[in-house]
């Protein structure tokens, strides 16, 4: 195990600040130059404004970039800052990496990985060891030009990391990535993952603030790449203090006859705004998409999601499963895009709300764009509040009002934790929506 | 000790509208009730207002357990105090399995006084108790399995409501239609595991068209409810006698309550919006 906790100075998102940040950063020039690029999109780009279909719900007005800073200089480990590492139990991890604030603190994997070429870890410092790896697939699947927050991402990411899996390599335990964020703290992690033809991984990511009432801000990206017969598992963990303002624009590519089984759990930050796409690039690729959000106070969590069909005889799974608590609001927008060509399509999408507040709202809007003339397409979406006679039935066993609510607000999201196959994700998972639940009238 | 589950003069409404207009009943431990009536007579209301369903509005009258004001409770405190209620058609708790659910009723029930949060029963006696009580009902185990009601046949709901009976082991249960719907072996088997489970054991109230479900358990008491009133009692010889003959003479011994079951069949006939 390595540890590379520098103290940097704190630096500003501007010109002054990011041309410190490149000139520090020890980074090959072709990251230099890729991250000069992005900066100059995010100087000529505007904000997202509320006429752009993805943002028509959201309300940046609140949302200050000078409030935070590129680079916050915080030190020590999750523990000393009480940040808490949620899917760490009952994991025998392949390997382990951990941020703080956006800067890698620790890292790790198993030497007999590494010795079949597999690569974890920081990802600037594998962009100067591995560059004709790194270089040919970063910046490949998310467009840094597509709005403002990818651009500032993708021209100032930090505690980025990689998972480079080569071709016909199976590794049995999952990896784990650790994202720590302090009170104010800024985390823009980026997350690289490649899977050659034929491999196999498990990859565990979590995002977790000290308490429950920090703020922040989130700059993110995941970018995934599943190679023909190559089969991942991702799980994504979000959460912050309800505080943080979490931008992310997270996508996957998967190739002929691949599979990935992604699984989203948001329960922090303050207002999220995520756009989620996968894409099913070769014939016979396969999607899972789970998603469950859990929300409270004022929250606002929203999920651009994509199912893009561009080869034939692909499958996608899309389940998206939401309870909301006190005045909290989440949107889901969903699309199924079937290019032209893309015959045999099976596309699914479902969206269930679970409304624990009179004043909560949830906004589901599914959607269809199909070019395609032999295909298969469903969705769904229901929202409604916890059905009384449910409550009614539970406390006629014993059960207390807030138990009933419980259990069923638990037995809601069961329907995902079912489609997980990795135990200590679902017990994790499980733990930290019961944690959620309040007392309900 | 025999406890005593006492109703007295009780009126019901819902939305204003009545639908108990003095009811009187008074079961002791250990006894079997039968409780029969036309459709729409208010049987099936009487238990819920017995449990502790929130839609009804109890206007005048008392509920009693063992002098204990029972409308005072809420429905959890009402099952603590050792009152069941076997529903005819139970909700369904999707992603909820038979025996989580189980466990936590049984603790509930079992320690009046536990608060949230703290230890159910062990898991592996829990198990084993579940086990034998679902052998002892001819169930497969895979049911525990199974989420609450969640797709269950007809069959299979009401077999899971005298699971749930034979676990929680009532003071009272009420028994409402727990053999509409099956077919004629079911209702015996039914009529035999409720008659091993609660016989003697505890007060049943036994809502039913039919006299098969009291085959294995005879009443000591039969009321027929008409229009809201409990309108006669007799022995076991009334249950078969409106079981063979209808309700044909009880009607005409009491037009003003066969009128006030005609309004009430009316105004449940009506659109629910205009």
């Amino acid at each position: 195990m390595t540890t590379t906790a520098t103290a940097n100075e704190s630096l500003a998102f501007d010109s002054a600040g990011h041309t410190q940040f490149l000139a520090s950063s020890g980074e090959p020039q072709w990251l230099t130059d890729m991250r000069a690029t992005a900066w100059s999109q995010f100087e000529q780009l505007d904000w997202p404004s509320r006429k752009e279909e993805d943002w028509m719900r959201s309300d940046l007005r609140a949302f200050k970039l000078d409030k935070y800073s590129l680079i916050n200089p915080t030190t020590g480990t999750l523990a000393d800052h009480d940040i808490p590492e949620r899917l760490a139990e009952g994991v025998q991890p392949a390997g382990v990496l951990k941020t703080l604030d956006g800067q890698v603190i620790e890292e790790s994997l198993d030497e007999s990985l590494a010795a079949k070429g597999v690569l974890f870890g920081d990802l600037s410092r594998i962009a100067a060891s591995s560059p004709e790896i790194v270089q040919r697939y970063l910046g490949t699947v998310v467009d840094s030009s597509q709005d403002r927050f990818a651009a500032l991402h993708a021209a100032t990411w930090r505690g980025g990391h990689i998972l480079y899996v080569p071709a016909g390599v199976c590794i049995e335990n999952p990896l784990r990535v650790a994202a720590g964020l302090t009170n104010g703290g800024t985390d823009s992690g980026h997350t690289l993952i490649v899977l050659e033809a034929g491999a196999e991984a498990t990859f565990l990511y979590e995002a977790n603030s000290a308490a429950a009432d920090d703020k922040g801000l989130h700059l993110g990206g995941v970018e995934i790449i599943v190679k023909p017969g190559a089969h991942l598992r991702y799980v994504n963990l979000q959460d912050w203090g309800r505080g943080v303002w979490h931008f992310a624009h997270q996508r996957a590519t998967i190739d002929r006859d691949a599979t990935i089984q992604w699984t989203v759990a948001a329960i922090g930050s303050r207002f999220s705004q995520v756009s989620q796409k996968v894409s099913l690039i070769g014939e016979g690729a396969e999607s899972q998409v789970n998603g469950v959000l859990f929300t409270q106070d004022k929250q606002q969590l929203t999920y651009n999601t994509l199912q893009n069909h561009a080869a034939p005889h692909c499958r996608s799974d899309f389940l998206y499963k939401a309870a909301l608590q006190d005045k909290s609001r989440t949107v889901w927008r969903g699309m199924i895009g079937v290019d032209p060509g893309a015959q045999k399509t099976d596309g699914y999408q479902r969206n269930d709300n679970l409304l624990l507040s009179n004043q909560a709202r949830a906004d589901s809007i599914p959607g269809l764009e199909i070019l395609a003339d032999d295909v298969r397409c469903t969705h769904g979406s229901t929202s409604g509040k916890v059905d009384e006679e449910l409550i009614f039935y539970a406390q006629s066993r014993g059960f207390t009002r807030k138990e009933a609510v419980r259990m069923i607000v638990t037995g809601f999201f069961q329907q995902i934790f079912d489609r997980i196959t990795i135990e200590s994700v679902r017990e994790a998972l499980g733990q930290s929506i019961a944690r959620q639940v309040r007392e309900y009238q | 000790m025999s406890h005593v589950l006492k109703i007295e003069n009780l009126h019901v409404s819902v939305e204003g509208k009545p639908i108990l207009r003095g009811v009187n009943l008074e079961m002791h431990h250990g006894q079997t009730h039968a409780l029969m009536g036309p459709n729409g007579s208010g049987k099936s209301t009487l238990g819920l207002v017995i449990a502790g369903h929130p839609g009804y509005e109890v206007t005048d009258g008392s509920i009693t357990l063992d002098g204990e004001d029972v409308l005072e409770m809420e429905a959890d405190g009402r099952a603590r105090a050792g009152i069941f209620m076997a529903f005819q058609r139970p909700v369904s708790v999707p992603g909820v399995k038979m025996a989580d659910f189980l466990r936590h009723a049984a603790t509930n029930v079992r320690r009046p006084d536990r608060k949230e949060g703290e230890e159910l029963i062990a898991m592996r006696e829990f198990r084993k108790e579940l086990k034998d009580k679902m052998t002892q009902l001819k169930m497969d185990p895979e049911f525990a399995r199974r989420y609450v009601n969640d797709g269950f046949s007809g069959g299979e709901m009401k077999r899971a409501e005298i699971l749930q009976l034979a676990m929680l082991q009532p003071k009272f249960a009420i028994l409402d239609e727990t053999d509409s719907g099956l077919d004629a072996d079911a209702v015996r088997l039914a009529s035999a595991s409720i008659a091993e489970i609660g016989h003697n054991k505890m007060g049943l109230l036994i809502i039913t068209h039919h006299d098969k479900l009291l085959e294995h358990n005879p009443p000591e008491f039969t009321h027929v409810m008409l229009g809201g009133r409990i309108v006669e009692t007799g022995g076991v010889e009334l249950a078969q006698e409106l079981h063979s003959q209808g309700y044909e003479r009880i009607r005409a011994a009491h037009p003003d309550a066969v009128r006030a079951n005609q309004e009430m069949l009316d105004d449940s006939a009506e659109p629910a919006a205009v």
